[in-house]
């Protein structure tokens, strides 16, 4: 997937309760969450993001909370991406269960001033900053992942699963 | 080469003899859980399958305790969900007024054994690490495929090794051990790994000691936080229930990424700052930091062994007239033997509140939310921003010594530092 955006950049531990605060958890209403999203880190963010936009982050991006909520709300603000030094595992997993494209990259963070606008390849693992023209190789994803990410996300890969397993009639 | 006991757990789930840090197993679970804020995305996730069962109902639990008993319409819809599908498939289910927080519940009722492969959509599900078992917290997409497939994927961690040594201070808990950790090592300090607590010291402390600092493994980053195996574990297990299991031990020549020596003969009390658990102190070293609110109780210190340590230290004192505190049993079983104790009317005498079991406050639901600029003292986990409420709030962390010794005198304050009391 080629993805192209200016981007809004964010510090290390950036944690689940301030992308998404939990006095928001009584609803999984994707566009609900995304209004509220990043509000207790930047509480302007959700009106000034805009479709398409990137974010860039530091280590540790999505500390804290299991919540799926969190990439949920980020992907539903229009969210294309995001490009982080490091990322919370949990974090890690649900993104790329919901299919938000996300890479590790960071001498890409390091060099980058907010604003700047990213081009990334998620399939060949690169990106590069369209300011400087200087582009980065992004951390590869293993193959395990790469095949929940080519079927669509996880569930899909489950359901395809076990209609395989006779456990569900196609 | 020989493992340690992460991985002798996943090769056994995995159904293989060994299996090497980095590479990503798909594994058996012996119990998949969620609660009240992560089982609807699980269940609507789940039903995309076209599966009409979960793979197997006694290895699925929900427990109802973020926002129960229900703080409004929304979240009562979110527990109705939950409630639903759990009854119409036949899981594994606690309702109010038999439960109380998962992490609390789950063992109470022998549901967590040494061995197991143990995954839930909450992060401090780590927890049951303290009773030897490979414990891990997940998303709810991920809860939803291991409800369908009895299996989840884990990239095996690699292991680092936490060598607690000296001689452990009178007042010292599990929790101040597990934020001292944190605050050395940091928030990401074992990101992804697998923290293996071992040394004299934890041969020595209590499981419930042990279940405070596995529980907040997450919170330097980590994918689980175990313990070895002794007499202690077996002891706790036998309290709860009588069901088999097989305890796994690390070879004395497994791999470590890293060894880590903690000496805790001069550790004091430690309180966590805001906004990160890795911000510790001694907590007697902050002084003239005034509070409005504690919190006692949450999957990190709401079991009798933490409200035992509160009544002791709150017996005969008043809670400060500027303060608000909370008391709250980590679950019906947690409450009722306070009450039997008499520790509910210390909390009660003194002018703390003893409310019904709930993860409320912690996260910021309800039951103890903060204004603007308000300061809280709190045994719960975490202090990010925005948790307990308002964003320019504040949450200092500690064990429950230094919370009711901070109730009592109105500021952040070290048990040592009460007035003796007058009865």
């Amino acid at each position: 997937m080629r993805i192209q955006g200016k981007n809004w950049k964010f510090p290390d531990d950036v944690d689940t309760d301030v992308i998404i605060p939990a006095r928001y958890l009584m609803t999984t209403d994707e566009n609900e969450l995304a209004e509220h999203v990043m509000e207790d880190i930047d509480p302007e963010f959700a009106k000034k993001v805009e479709k398409g936009d990137i974010i860039v982050a530091g280590n540790n991006f999505g500390c804290g909370s299991s919540r799926e909520h969190a990439p949920i709300a980020i992907k539903a603000a229009g969210v294309s991406c995001i490009i982080a030094k490091s990322y919370a595992r949990i974090f890690y997993r649900n993104a790329i269960n919901i299919g938000l494209p996300i890479v590790e990259c960071p001498e890409a963070v390091d060099e980058a001033e907010e604003g700047d606008e990213f081009e990334i390849d998620t399939d060949e693992g690169w990106v590069r900053n369209t300011r400087t023209g200087k582009s980065y190789e992004a951390a590869p994803f293993p193959d395990y992942i790469k095949d929940i990410i080519a079927a669509g996300g996880l569930m899909e890969a489950v359901a395809k699963r076990v209609r395989e397993q006779g456990r569900v009639s196609s | 080469m020989g493992l340690t006991m992460t991985e002798k757990i996943l090769a056994r789930a995995a159904g293989r003899d060994s299996v090497t840090p980095g590479e990503i197993v798909e594994v058996a679970v012996d119990l998949v859980m969620t609660n009240d804020i992560t089982a609807p995305l699980s269940i609507r996730e789940f039903k995309k399958t076209g599966l009409e069962r979960v793979f197997d109902p006694q290895k699925v639990v929900m427990v109802p305790d973020h926002f129960v008993p229900a703080k409004d319409i929304k979240s009562a819809e979110q527990a109705k969900i939950m409630r639903e599908f759990a009854h119409e498939q036949g899981t594994l289910y606690f309702e109010v007024g038999r439960a109380g927080i998962e992490h609390v519940v789950l063992p109470e009722n022998g549901l967590t054994l040494p061995g197991q492969v143990i995954i839930g959509a909450d992060s401090h599900s780590c927890t049951y690490g303290a009773f030897n078992a490979f414990s891990t917290g997940m998303g709810s997409t991920d809860i939803a495929a291991a409800m369908a497939l009895g299996t989840t994927w884990v990239r095996v961690p690699p292991s680092i090794k936490y060598v607690y040594t000296g001689t452990l201070p009178d007042d010292i808990g599990g929790k101040d051990l597990i934020l001292h950790t944190i605050g050395k090592v940091g928030v990401d300090g074992a990101l992804s790994a697998a923290m293996e607590f071992t040394g004299p010291v934890i041969e020595n402390l209590s499981v419930d000691d042990r279940i405070e600092m596995a529980n907040m493994a997450i919170e330097a980053g980590a994918k689980t936080g175990i313990f070895p195996f002794d007499e202690k574990t077996r002891e706790w297990m036998a309290q709860y229930g009588d069901k088999p299991y097989e305890p796994v031990f690390s070879d004395d020549d497994a791999e470590y990424k890293e060894i880590v020596e903690i000496d805790v003969t001069n550790l004091k009390p430690v309180v966590a700052l805001p906004h990160l658990p890795s911000n510790t102190y001694p907590a007697e070293e902050i002084t003239d930091m005034p509070i409005q609110q504690v919190v006692i109780g949450s999957c990190t210190n709401g079991r009798i062994s933490d409200l035992r340590e509160v009544a002791e230290i709150m017996k005969g004192h008043q809670v400060h007239p500027e303060v608000r505190c909370i008391v709250i049993p980590g679950s019906q079983e947690v409450a009722k033997q306070a009450t039997r104790e008499g520790l509910s009317d210390i909390f009660l005498d003194a002018g703390a509140i003893f409310s019904t079991s709930t993860c409320g406050p912690c996260l910021g639901g309800y039951m103890g939310v903060l204004a603007e600029g308000e300061r809280c003292v709190s045994t719960t986990n975490r202090n990010f921003r925005g948790r307990m409420g308002h964003r320019n709030a504040e949450i200092i962390l500690s064990g429950p010594r230094v919370a009711a010794a901070s109730a009592i005198m109105g500021k952040v304050a070290a048990p040592n530092q009460i007035p003796v009391a007058v009865s």
